[in-house]
This record gives C-alpha cells, structure tokens and sequence, in this order.
C-alpha cells in the first residue's frame, strides 16, 4: 500500500468519523432541549435586544465581571 | 469605566471601515466593467499603455473587491455587530480602540499600496493570492490585530453567549489566517541570492500539482472564509434586526455553521478536476462539493423562513428586499456550484465563461447585496440620520438586479456555448473549431456582461450618493430606531 492509498483510506475513514460526530451533534441538541438542560432558542433574542444597557440573556457570572471592571 | 446609564456604542471604526468599503467597491467595480468591456472590445486594452491591459488588471479587479471591498464590509460589520450581539462598547476599551485605528490605517495605506504593487506589475502570479510578500506581512499584521479587537471584545463582554454572528465572524478570522499563511509560503529571491533580482520577487514554496492543490484549496476556501461565512454573519444579525423577527431556528444555524467548518475544507480540489491531482482527492472534491448543499442551504432556508409571517416587509421596506435577494443568490449560487463540480458537467465548464458566471452571481448577487443591505441599515444609527432616499435605493435595486441576471444568463451560455464547440469533433475526430471561432460566437455574449457592469456600479454609485447624502443632508435622528430603518 502506497502513501497516496493510505491518504485515501484516512480521508475516507475520517469522512464516516466527522459525520457520525455531526449527526451526534444534532442529536446532542435535540435531546437537551428536550430534557430542558438548554433552550437554544433564546439566543435568537440576542440580535433583537441589543441595547448596551439591555439585559444580557445569559449573563456573564457577577465574580468574572466584577472582576474584569474592577481591573479596568 | 462609565456608568451604564452614559454609556453608547463607539461607531468611529465601523464608520471608517464603511468610507473604505465605498471607495474599495467603487474602484473594483469600475476596474471590473473595464476588463469585461475590455473582452468585448480588445481595442480597450491599449487606453494606458501596458498600465491598461487585461492582464494587468484583472489581479487589481479581483483583489480589490476581495480584500478592499468586501474585507473592509467585514470589518465594518464587525465593529458594529460585535458591540451589540456582546453588548459591550468600544468605548470602554481605550486598548481596542487603538488597536482597532491601528489596523484602520495600516490596512488603508497597505491596500493602497498593494493596489499600486500590481498596477506596476509587481504579482506572486497565484490567482487572488498575487500580492508580493512584503503585503502579504502587512495583510498578517492586519489580521493579527484585527483578532486582538475580536477577542478583547469578546473578553470584556457582558453578554455570556456568543450569537451565532460572533461564531461566524470568528470562522472567518480563523480560517482566512491559516488559509492566507500556507498559501502565501513563499521565499524572497533578492534575500536568498545575496541581493540578485528585485526586492518585490518571491517563488512559491511549494511546486507542480502541490502548488496547484494548495494554491485551490486557498483559492476556495477564501470563497468560504471571506465570501460566505462573514456575510453568513451580516444575515444572521441584519435580517432578524431588521425584519424585528428572531432567526427561525437557532439550532438549525448552529448545526449549518458546523456543517459548513466541516465539509468547506475538503470541497477546493474540485477546482482541479481532470488534472494531475490523484483521483480520489478528486472524487472527494466532487462528493463534498455536493454535500456543500446542505449546510449551505440550511443558513438560506433559516434566512428566508426568518421572515415567516412577515413578507408584507418585503413590499413595502427595500432592505429587506436586498437581503431576501442576496439569501435567494446564496440558495442559486450553492446549488450551481455544486453542479459545476461534478466531474461530467465540469468536463464542459472548466475553464469557460460560466465560471465566471457563477462567482458573480454569488459576488454580486449575495456578496455585495448582503454588504450594501447592512450598510443601509447601519448608516442611520452611525450618522443619526434618516436614510436619504428610498425611492433611489428602490432604483438601484432593480438596476442592480437586471445587472446580476443579465451578468449570470449571458455568462451561462458563452459558457455552455464555449464548451460543447471546445469539445465538438467531427466524424473523423478532428475539432471542428479553432479558438478564434469561439470569440466570435461569444462577442454579444461578452458585450451583454460589459452592459451589466456598466449597470451594476451605476447602482453602486447611487448606493454611495445614496450614503454620503445621508451623512450630510439625511433627516436627523432624535432616537435611535429599534428594527425598521427609517428612510425619507
């Protein structure tokens, strides 16, 4: 088995592995949306209320921000 | 750091980004009718000396509306939505602020300088990767500060989740930096020879078909990088804000931007079809080329279904008609490309005209739309003016898309012309047409392409009218507007 067949195989095996890995993630989605761990949905909200003094939809934690302002 | 209730967004860079936009757009799109008049009518080549050939600016058409026009409408977005989708201000960061009028002005004098390069004739002759080495340092420099502005942002945010906007733009960093460094791997002749030759000459790194390969898989992924996925990111802020319509499906976005990561990457050697490149890198090429579909037009379905409910917009608010129309170019452009790679159909349309034709209607279509669109809604909120005209930008729709159409329909068929003469033999085997025979088929086809150039920027000039009256006689704003873009 030459290098250029081996690339082929290695291309070819890793294809089958990044498309199990996609389809994983369609059902990781899915499936915490459905057991309420994540609402991805929200997000959406992101573009439409994007005044500076609007509230975050997920806020950063208060320790992390207070710290970065803190430090200013 | 300034109380929240004082506290406003920092325009200044997107609004210097946007000047840069106009100015590269107007200069690429008069420089690209020319070559296409030029086409037509060869006599045109000889208007400036060698300065005016074909040859010598077509590199200057294709590389000032990749990297002056639509990198500068990258950066111009970015440093507007990348304050909201964050919500936090420029402003709050006098480091951001620096490094983002570093990288204003050393990109402005660098593009300037570089555009000049290849007027002169200075040109690595790699196809959108022509600029000479010390640009291609400079272009480095701009990017790594451009990442810096990025990541700051995103370090000093208050928004905890980053909108998909943000995973898009910074697709787009990433991939451009690791595409446009491989590529541009090159040695300096005058360094490596003690002082022979001229400073501006580099040789390739690579050679034969590896250069060929690396040299495509850059060329096309700079089509993903820099042409699909930051204007992913304008939609997927603009069309929700201003349509006031969340995206239709967030998850759908997510699951489309890891598709198009994954399957983009693989998709570059379609451009080396039937060549010297092993055959199963070509069949690869060609089978993602294919795949490309799916994420690909699950960001245009989530797009066009965004407005779900509310197509009444599109009658009666002109940038919503922009944006629909570049989202149904996207959707046109995608499923051409894909049919184009396949090996049989790319038999017939390698290296003929429809190649051409399907990278406008995505460029013009979808790219500049999309930038022109975002514009239009950014303008009034960076000048507090009301939009000039309407009426002018209904005008300049329609003019631009005759253009498009016109562009796509005449380059479909000098292309699909082109190939079957190529090809055709007679009974004995023998070609039936020399080339020559070809040129003069295709003459009204190449005039065509010139006339929708000529409308084209003629659109895009009443686009920057359009804005510059906006700044200086548009209806001042008291309130910034929440979704629909006012206009007079």
């Amino acid at each position: 088995m030459d290098i250029r067949e081996l690339q082929g195989y290695a291309s070819f095996f890793m294809t089958i592995f990044l498309v199990i890995m996609l389809y994983g993630y369609i059902i990781h989605l899915y499936r915490s949306e459905k057991k309420g761990e994540r609402d991805y949905e929200k997000y959406g909200k992101i573009a439409l209320d994007d005044e500076v003094t609007s509230t975050p939809v997920e806020d950063k934690p208060a320790s992390q921000r207070d710290y970065k302002e803190e430090n200013k | 750091m300034q109380s929240n209730a004082t506290l406003e967004y920092d325009y200044s860079l997107a609004k210097k980004f946007t000047y840069l936009t106009i100015l590269f757009g107007v200069l690429g799109m008069l420089i690209g009718t020319l070559i296409a008049a030029q086409l037509a009518f060869p006599e045109l080549n000889y208007l400036l000396g060698e300065y005016g050939t074909f040859s010598r600016l077509r590199p200057i058409h294709t590389n000032t509306v990749i990297f002056g026009f639509t990198v500068s409408g990258v950066f111009a977005t970015w440093f507007y939505v990348g304050q909201r989708v964050l919500k936090v201000s420029m402003a709050e960061s006098k480091f951001l602020m620096f490094i983002g009028n570093l990288q204003f002005w050393i990109y402005f004098v660098g593009a300037l300088l570089a555009t000049v390069s290849l007027f002169f004739g200075f040109s690595t002759a790699k196809e959108y990767a022509e600029y000479e080495w010390p640009f291609d340092v400079v272009i480095v420099l701009v990017w790594v500060l451009w990442g810096i502005s990025i990541m700051g942002l995103i370090g000093i945010r208050r928004e905890k989740a980053l909108y998909i906007s943000v995973w898009y733009y910074l697709a787009c960093f990433l991939g451009v930096a690791m595409l446009y460094l491989f590529n541009n791997m090159a040695i300096p002749t005058y360094f490596a020879t003690e002082g022979l030759g001229n400073v501006l000459h580099s040789v390739s790194m690579y050679s034969g078909t590896n250069d060929a390969l690396v040299q495509w898989w850059y060329g096309h992924n700079a089509v993903a990088f820099a042409f699909t996925v930051p204007i992913i990111a304008m939609s997927y802020y603009f069309l929700p804000k201003e349509s006031g319509q969340a995206i239709y499906s967030y998850k759908l976005s997510l699951l489309s931007f890891w598709g198009l990561m994954f399957v983009y990457l693989w998709a570059g050697s379609h451009h080396l079809l039937w060549s010297t490149v092993p055959d199963w890198m070509q069949t690869m090429g060609s089978a993602f080329s294919i795949v490309l579909i799916l994420p690909s037009w699950g960001s245009a379905i989530n797009m066009l279904l965004t407005m779900k409910g509310e197509w009444n917009q599109l009658t009666d608010n002109p940038l919503i008609k922009f944006m629909v129309l570049a989202s149904t170019f996207y959707m046109l452009s995608t499923i051409e490309g894909p049919i184009q790679a396949i090996k049989s159909v790319n038999a017939i349309a390698h290296f003929t005209d429809w190649i051409p034709g399907h990278v406008h209607d995505g460029v013009l279509g979808w790219v500049a739309f999309m930038i022109m669109a975002s514009i239009f809604h950014m303008a009034p909120r960076m000048f507090k003016r009301e939009l000039y005209s309407k009426k002018l930008m209904e005008q300049q729709f329609w003019i631009q898309t005759t253009a498009v159409v016109l562009y796509f329909t005449s380059m479909w068929i000098a292309g699909i012309t082109q190939g079957m003469m190529w090809r055709a033999v007679d009974e004995y085997g023998n070609l039936m047409y020399s080339f020559i025979d070809t040129v003069t088929v295709l003459h009204p086809y190449y005039t065509i392409r010139a006339v929708a150039g000529v409308l084209y920027v003629t659109g895009f000039i009443m686009f920057a009218y359009n804005i510059f009256k906006t700044m200086t006689a548009g209806k001042v704003l008291t309130q910034e507007p929440q979704f629909r873009t006012p206009m007079a």
